[in-house]
């Protein structure tokens, strides 16, 4: 029982990982550019069968390096064409776009790399098991949260202490002002929307190794990542981790004792969450509007 | 446009929408696409009247569509063949689940509001996915179809004959149009509009803004799971994808495509998004990739609709 519980608390870490990756991504998006990207799951998978594709040219590290920038490069050309026209227009354009952009991510995943699940290879020494007892702790599993830990440490300290990171956080703030320091908010925008996509990618490529390939991994992902924000706390990042890892938590937890309702019970946090306190846990006041 | 030519168009209007199924046919439709056409028309009208007279945005009215749909068909199979039973179960229970999480999400703004929604309509989707052994899972519930209905005095054979579920489904339209158009004619249907132009400055005037916000909420789902029971029986079947995030999308795009801030508009732009789904998702495999070209290319050029198009033109 305590080996199982233990095997499904870990599980719910590392699917939290997951979660608060995308989460991070979308409310760097949403705080500052106030748009829901709901092709969020369509970058991940995009990074995903990009780091597939490029896996026999470069190899398994070569791929997981690869992969997040190329999705990014294209999420930066995405932004420049298309999002960028929809700033201070009404949220639904900017939604039903990114909408749309879910359906052409997913259909074009298909169309190219076929509907049924591939199989994504990783160095054999990462697959095997650590110990005979704890028989699910896997190298990979354990690579896995090193390095969402790794990429959301380098999240904060890009936000903390570079130039951009800062100016993110301003804009977060007050774009206005912001861009009458003398800063370029259309480019400010547009850097940050990639930094989101980025780690969307990344998310993709560690998800693969996990889970395999699949057109729709994406959007299975998109919707506790939302959750993970509501219940973390509107407008926070360290809320969106917070959150992210906590509905992992508990959904791994619901499965030893009802498995059916794994799903589910974060949708009941959520409620419940909106209900005690709609600005969420860690949300910063005023940031329901 | 002049109060003569507004009463010309409403005539037009319940004219086509009157004998459709007599003449789709020679268009190359059928029937059941005509009944498509009033039933998304009607859940996109429902769904505008929260998003085009009160300014929320909701991504997640497929949730109140979808327990419609399965509360109609779960009534058929389990408890009593009954049409009409059936139909109220499912707009009550429809209506219970939105008055429930409304009153939980009602305090959100914008973009937070509209996510929330998003999320919430997923839990509804997780149940029918995995609750196997009542809803069929990703299956679908079967093994019904809807019941002639019996008025004491006549008697109407809405299974045999595609064209008495038509009017059926035109008649329950109708009467939801004409009380959605009473509704917003009303006091307070003009507070909501004010709501929507100015909500902090409805809020000095002492309106409940929430409570409005609550009731329109409720009001607009109580006709999308109406719409939703409908869709189901015209089906005779119905699936999870019934109450999954893309047709949440779908209502929306409607609403936008036909015009959001006139009453008619999403009819319009319903009838535009369920042929073309029709034509294009028998014509070709990507038929996804279109739709999602439709979304990009409608948000970019035509944010206004058909009908905002169209009286823009007239204006200027």
């Amino acid at each position: 029982m305590q080996q199982l519980i233990f095997f499904n608390v870990f599980n719910g870490l590392i699917v939290g990982a997951f979660y608060a990756l995308m989460a991070l991504g979308l409310s760097l998006i949403l705080n500052l550019s106030g748009v829901i990207n709901f092709a969020h799951g369509g970058f991940l998978a995009l990074g995903a069968y990009l780091a597939y594709t490029l896996m026999p040219l470069v190899g398994f590290w070569g791929a997981l390096l690869v992969a997040p920038f190329l999705t990014a490069l294209i999420g930066l050309a995405v932004e420049r064409l298309l999002i960028r026209r929809l700033y201070g227009r009404d949220p639904l354009y900017s939604l039903l776009l990114t909408f749309g952009l879910a359906y052409i991510l997913e259909d074009v995943s298909r169309y190219i790399w076929g509907a049924q699940s591939l199989p994504y290879p990783i160095p054999g020494w990462l697959a095997r098991p650590l110990s005979t007892q704890f028989f699910f702790l896997t190298g990979y599993r354990l690579f896995m949260v090193a390095l969402v830990a790794l990429a959301v440490g380098a999240l904060f300290v890009i936000l903390r202490y570079t130039r951009l990171g800062m100016r993110i956080r301003a804009g977060t703030l007050d774009l206005e002002t912001v861009s009458s320091l003398g800063v370029n908010v259309r480019v400010l925008r547009n850097l940050n929307f990639g930094l989101g996509i980025y780690l969307a990618g990344l998310a993709g490529v560690l998800a693969a190794g996990m889970l395999g390939l699949q057109p729709t991994i994406g959007t299975s992902l998109i919707m506790p990542s939302f959750v993970a924000i509501i219940v973390g706390g509107l407008g926070s990042l360290p809320g969106t981790l917070f959150g992210g890892i906590l509905i992992g938590i508990a959904s791994g937890l619901t499965t030893v004792f009802f498995p059916s309702a794994s799903e589910a019970v974060i949708y009941v946090m959520m409620g419940l969450v909106l209900l005690l306190r709609p600005r969420g846990l860690l949300g910063e006041e005023g940031r329901t509007q | 446009m002049s109060r003569a030519g507004r009463r010309a168009a409403l005539a037009l209007l319940w004219l086509i929408l009157l004998t459709m199924p007599f003449w789709m046919k020679a268009l190359g439709g059928y029937t059941e696409l005509a009944s498509r056409v009033v039933v998304m028309g009607l859940a996109a009208m429902a769904l505008n009247f929260l998003l085009g007279f009160t300014g929320t945005l909701s991504f997640g009215h497929a949730a109140y569509f979808g327990v419609g749909a399965y509360g109609v068909g779960m009534t058929l199979k389990y408890l009593a063949p009954s049409t009409g039973l059936g139909m109220l179960v499912g707009v009550a229970a429809g209506t219970l689940a939105a008055a429930l999480i409304g009153a939980l999400i009602i305090r959100l703004r914008g973009v937070y509001f509209a996510m929330v929604t998003i999320a919430f309509g997923q839990v509804f989707y997780f149940v029918a996915f995995r609750w196997n052994s009542v809803t069929g899972g990703d299956d679908g519930l079967t093994g019904w179809h809807r019941q002639p209905l019996d008025f004491g005095w006549t008697h109407l054979d809405i299974q045999g004959h595609d064209k008495a579920f038509y009017y059926l489904a035109l008649a329950c339209f109708a009467v939801s149009v004409a009380a959605m158009a009473l509704l917003l004619r009303s006091p307070f249907g003009r507070t909501l509009l004010a709501i929507r132009e100015n909500e902090r400055r409805a809020r000095f005037l002492g309106i409940a803004v929430e409570r409005h916000l609550w009731l329109s909420f409720v009001i607009s789902c109580f006709f999308v799971s109406l719409a939703g029971t409908l869709y189901a029986l015209l089906n005779n079947f119905t699936d999870p994808r019934a109450l999954r995030w893309d047709m949440s999308g779908n209502f929306v795009m409607m609403a936008v495509l036909g015009g959001m801030r006139s009453f008619w508009g999403p009819l319009i732009g319903a009838a535009v998004f369920v042929v073309l789904q029709d034509y294009v998702s028998s014509h070709t495999e990507n038929w996804m990739s279109v739709v999602g070209l439709i979304f990009v290319l409608v948000v970019l050029f035509f944010p206004r609709g058909v009908l905002g198009l169209l009286r823009g033109r007239g204006a200027s």
